[in-house]
């Protein structure tokens, strides 16, 4: 089937709503109106009130009743209406849902998922355009993946909705009505903790994920126009993280340039930068660098594309590395 | 126009009065009203046992519930088995009422996870450390039990310094709402660390907060069992015949420190302890037995003796209890280790063998 994002993630909960009785959904404005983005449009006349749940507006106490729901038996699946209200519920995610596990020597878990629309892009008012990925990945016990695709979505979703622990699936919004890709209406899940090669090519890594990968592509044909022939990785999975992918890759480049949306400083790109030096410096050929939004409050409308990295950016810092 | 809409008023509950009188029938057997007796008098025990141990150096932190016996272990012992326990942080003598080894309480007080490993067949929530936090749990967990249509009901306990948090009014806010099978328990032990109630709302009961959010709330004398148990009761058949959500002000007083670590001489006078100590649950529920015979200095001194052969035991038990194995604190972080936390693992591993 021909879907866009937002329809991609509609089908995966409707199939595993219809495989699996325990999914539940809950969040503000899921169920009558089909969510803000309608990724949830439907789904409230086929599963009824009992599991596709319409909340009262309290972000802590989405989470915070999903974890009592996951602990209970049930597998709910949360929605955060956008990123910048993710905050008042990120005290359950990294105090409860992270740590009932280890708490109880695992006589308890708490395997759910948490859908955020997240990124910016899309000219929305403040609050509504954030990229909080780091403060998942930076807890032990949260999972964290990030679709750039609809069959990915699909997939990834998929899997995070059978994982045994909690998984935050990040939403880019300017991805959702991005253009419609072949997407199987059959069964299928995309590991959590694998990323994507979805460019091959041997003189610079751009390493990315969510909205970015698209930045990347459009930079990697930038620069085949000079002649680089850049690799692009799709990190997926921003929790756990594939280094084995990212190191192989860079092995044969021997070079990085590192993609986010997200503030610079702490972001899952120092991270990945520190990885591939511990892991392996000697086969760079010049520092890894990366490109990435400042470290300020995400910019309004009319300021956001100087904050976003674009293609621009991206290109002129593999330019870099390669002069190196 | 002008004219009054909404009008409430929220009741009070004590059966037995300071003197051991009782005003109304207990709804108990004898055999019960010893049990709980026996309950009440080993958690003391349990509770002296184990602040001594702290002194002692023997165990960590520990929240005393001195003061509080008959409202933990009175509600705890109004569940059913399959009913579902959400306890706070010191609800000590409510687990051991739902079955929860001593000892295992002395290993997580201990500073060894392993101690809140609750067994498969009780179903008792861990501990929750971040005040106000687990209310929601809790309605989670009625939530499901309802939507799974599983004929039981829950009972979170929280205290009067959690009712200030946010996420304990959007527990009862979601369980309004969803008319959820749940029994909210407020432990007011009148004391937030240093913060007495008053400052935490201006709120003439904790009670009449349930009002707000749509359900009944009822205050009830906390140092009387019989009062305790039938209002828990009470609460808990109604949410299970599906009535909705009760909040119940334990009213109550916490006569030790907040934790060992604290020293209340600090923000409370004696003679406000003095004032409860006349109230003393246990000493109350004994009057009552001796006056309808079911208390004899004899009994006391068997079940002392009793009571006190199992907390040694059960301190026998933690402190010969192996370390965990060191490794094990990554194991439980996800249900398969990740490949970076094999490698911290194992690097750990290597860090010891190079210091032995
Ligand atoms: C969110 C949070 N803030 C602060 C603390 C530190 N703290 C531990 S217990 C406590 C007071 C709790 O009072 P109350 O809810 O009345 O329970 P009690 O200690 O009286 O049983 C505080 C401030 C905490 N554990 N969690
Ligand atoms: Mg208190």
């Amino acid at each position: 089937m021909m879907l866009n994002m937002a329809q991609a993630i509609n089908l995966a909960l409707k199939q595993e709503m219809e495989k699996n009785k325990k999914v539940v959904l809950l969040g503000e404005d899921i169920g009558v109106d089909g969510g803000v983005f309608r990724v949830t449009e439907g789904l409230l006349e086929r599963f009824g009130p009992n599991r596709v749940i319409d909340t009262p507006l309290a972000e802590s106490a989405i989470i915070g009743t999903s974890i009592g729901m996951a602990i209970y038996g049930l597998k709910p699946v949360a929605e955060i209406q956008f990123d910048g209200f993710l905050y008042p519920a990120l005290d359950q995610l990294i105090s409860h849902a992270a740590r009932i596990r280890n708490r109880s020597r695992g006589r308890f878990t708490c395997p759910l998922v948490v859908r955020i629309p997240c990124a910016g892009g899309i000219h929305a008012p403040e609050h509504h355009s954030e990229s909080p990925e780091t403060h998942i990945v930076h807890t032990p016990g949260l999972k964290a993946v990030m679709p750039s695709t609809p069959y990915d979505a699909k997939g990834l979703l998929t899997a995070a909705m059978r994982d045994p622990d909690p998984v935050v699936f990040f939403e880019p919004k300017k991805l959702y009505r991005s253009p419609k890709q072949e997407v199987p209406e059959k069964d299928y899940d995309i590991p959590i903790g694998k990323a994507g090669v979805t460019k091959e090519g041997g003189d610079v890594t751009l390493v990315s994920w969510g909205t970015m990968v698209h930045v990347c592509a459009e930079a990697a044909e930038k620069l085949k126009g000079k002649n680089i022939d850049a690799e692009i990785i799709d990190v997926r999975s921003l929790s756990p993280l594939d280094t084995e992918t990212i190191l192989n890759s860079v092995q044969k480049t021997g070079r990085a340039v590192i993609v986010h949306e997200a503030p610079r400083t702490l972001g899952l790109g120092a991270e990945i930068a520190a990885t591939i030096s511990e892991a392996d410096i000697l086969s760079l050929k010049a520092p890894v660098k990366r490109v990435t939004g400042f470290d300020i409050p995400m910019p309004l409308a009319k300021h956001e594309n100087l904050y976003l990295p674009d293609a621009g950016r991206v290109s002129r810092a593999a330019e870099e590395v390669m002069k190196f | 126009m002008r004219k009054g809409i909404v009008r409430f008023s929220v009741n009070y509950v004590q059966i037995l009065d300071e003197n051991g009188k009782c005003s109304e029938s207990t709804e108990l057997t004898n055999e019960q009203v010893k049990e709980i007796y026996e309950l009440m008098v080993l958690s003391r025990i349990f509770d002296e046992k184990s602040v001594k141990l702290q002194r002692e150096g023997r165990l960590g932190t520990y929240p005393p519930v001195r003061g509080q016996e008959a409202a933990q272990v009175a509600s705890a012992y109004a569940l059913d088995k399959k009913d579902w326990m959400i306890p706070a942080f010191r609800e000590n003598a409510s687990m051991i009422v739902r079955g929860l080894p001593m000892e295992m309480l002395l290993q997580y007080w201990g500073g060894d996870e392993r101690g809140q490993k609750i067994p498969a067949d009780q179903n008792n929530l861990t501990f929750a450390i971040p005040v106000g936090t687990q209310p929601l749990h809790a309605v989670g967990i009625a939530w499901a039990s309802k939507i799974m249509g599983d004929k039981i009901a829950s009972l979170v306990y929280f205290g009067d310094g959690a009712t200030s948090e946010g996420d304990t009014s959007e527990a009862m806010n979601f369980a309004g709402v969803f008319s959820l099978p749940l029994v909210f328990a407020c432990m007011n032990n009148q004391w937030a660390i240093s913060v007495p109630r008053k400052k935490q709302t201006a709120a003439e009961t904790i009670a009449q907060k349930a009002i707000a959010f749509g359900f009944d709330g009822i205050q009830v004398d906390g140092n009387d069992v019989f009062a305790v148990y039938k209002a828990t009761k009470d609460a808990l058949e109604k949410a299970r015949s599906g009535k909705g959500p009760t909040l119940i002000e334990l009213f109550t007083y916490r006569m030790g420190d907040h934790t060992t670590a604290d020293d209340a001489s600090r923000y409370r006078k004696k003679s406000e302890i003095d004032e409860w100590l006349k109230k003393d649950p246990i000493e109350r529920l004994r009057k009552y037995m001796e006056s309808n015979k079911l208390w004899t200095k004899d009994y006391e001194e068997k079940l002392l003796v009793k009571s006190g052969k199992k907390v040694e035991d059960a301190i026998k038990k933690y402190e010969s209890v192996p370390m965990e194995d060191p490794g094990k604190i990554f194991e439980y972080v996800y249900a398969g280790m990740t490949e970076k936390l094999e490698n911290q693992q194992k690097s750990l591993e290597r860090q010891d063998e190079s210091k032995s």
